[in-house]
């Protein structure tokens, strides 16, 4: 099996008509994270989704193992975990049952009770589990977010703002759980404002001039 | 798990969740036609003669009240972006989206809508001639008020355009469908207006899917 590997050559995008950044390139190997940071507009977002082709980039090549994604994009939707501004959760649903469906969603089949069990402690959520969604606070929704990253075992991260609401503890759960994933030699990208702490973290720094 | 089957499971869970959501559809969809026996008054070979338009209308009416929601909550909550990451045909996931709606409310009010023939005096044969249009038929109401909801997402007031949207593309199905029990009732045989209504349903179904896709990845962007 080749190692995993993201690169993105002179990427261009567009937001509303108005250019966002141009020329962008990044190279990540498995077990890299990549601090994306850069002022409020600044394109982290825009990057973020282009990256999942959710919104098409202007120029540019994105490539996983050396072959451009948009060869094979479902093959390539089936590598990430996604995790946006909003967490993705529905409110009339128990945590647990969001997990589920977001699962069979990614067409995984109804995950076993101990992996989800594991992932919702691995961000203390087990006794939480079978609320309906909109009675969790904002952090409890967004730690029920990472859970669905968690669960998903994709290679890629991509996380938009993933420390958005959440307290220390949880902090520090997001970082071990980062960690893990990065020593298996997965790869993550996130937005992010705050610092998470990663050892060995890159930054890359949007709309710098 | 097929992503289609997933889909649909969630969506009805939700709804059951929310049975009150469904409750005020039906409810609108009898309040509504009841208001023209009412209005009118026993005149019975005239409700006889308009009851099939009224219960075509009004279930149109209940049909687009419910639409509007179709996309929007998935749009605010972040699991369209889930849906758009999906392994499997978008259009697929758009078809699942549109039967959960259709089982929610099309099937209900075609099951409901004998009930109410009665009041306007319909005999045997018109209830269940309308009975099977509202069958045949409401699937098309869905697929097409599926469409009208993925294109006005994130539009402001986009209850009022997807009205407009829809409405006319519906025309064709109203007529069939009124058609259908005028012509049972007045002893030509339903057959042919049954059959256009079927065609009218596959046209729907072989199209609007995909266009519901298109829609909703540009809404993605």
């Amino acid at each position: 099996m080749v190692a995993p590997s993201l690169s993105v050559e002179d990427l261009a995008c567009r937001r509303g008509g108005r250019p966002v950044f141009a020329h962008l390139s990044i190279s990540l190997a498995g077990g890299e994270f990549l601090a994306l940071t850069g002022r409020n507009g600044s394109g982290k977002t825009t990057l973020l989704r282009a990256l999942a082709l959710l919104t098409p980039h202007e120029a540019g090549i994105i490539s996983w193992q050396g072959r451009d994604v948009a060869e094979a994009p479902e093959a390539w939707r089936g590598r990430l975990a996604w995790l946006g501004h909003a967490d993705g959760l529905k409110g009339d649903l128990t945590l647990t049952e969001n997990l589920v469906a977001a699962e069979r969603l990614r067409g995984a089949g109804t995950p076993a009770a101990p992996r989800l069990d594991a992932a919702l402690a691995a961000f203390d959520l087990a006794p939480l589990a079978d609320r309906p969604a909109r009675t969790l606070s904002a952090g409890q929704r967004r730690r029920g977010a990472l859970v669905r990253v968690l669960l998903s075992d994709a290679t890629l991260w991509l996380l938009d703002e993933p420390a958005n609401a959440l307290d220390g503890p949880a902090q520090e759960a997001l970082r071990a759980v980062l960690q893990r994933h990065l020593g298996k030699g997965g790869i993550a990208l996130a937005a992010t404002h705050s610092a998470l702490d990663i050892v060995g973290a890159r930054n890359l720094r949007i709309g710098a001039a | 798990m097929s992503v289609f089957a997933a889909l649909i499971a969630r969506d009805l869970l939700m709804m059951r969740r929310r049975p009150g959501d469904v409750g005020v559809v039906l409810a609108f969809f009898v309040m509504a036609t009841l208001l023209f026996p009412l209005g009118i008054g026993p005149e019975t070979n005239l409700l006889a003669r308009i009851a099939a338009g009224v219960l075509w209308c009004a279930a149109l009416f209940a049909a687009l009240l419910s639409l509007e929601r179709l996309f929007v909550t998935d749009y605010d909550d972040g699991t369209l972006d889930l849906l758009l990451l999906a392994p499997g045909p978008l259009e697929l996931a758009a078809l699942a989206k549109c039967t959960a709606h259709w089982i929610v409310t099309g099937l209900p009010l075609s099951l409901l809508a004998p009930l109410l023939g009665v009041s306007f005096g319909l005999d045997g044969t018109g209830l269940v001639v309308l009975t099977f249009t509202l069958l045949v038929g409401s699937p098309t109401l869905s697929l097409i008020g599926g469409l009208g909801a993925a294109l006005t997402l994130g539009a402001p007031r986009g209850g009022a355009l997807l009205a407009l949207l829809v409405l006319p593309l519906c025309v064709p199905t109203l007529i069939f469908g009124t058609g259908a029990v005028e012509a049972a009732v007045s002893g030509e045989g339903a057959s042919t207006h049954l059959a256009i209504l079927a065609a009218l349903a596959l046209l729907a179904l072989a199209t609007t899917p995909w266009a519901i896709a298109a829609a909703l990845r540009q809404a993605g962007e």
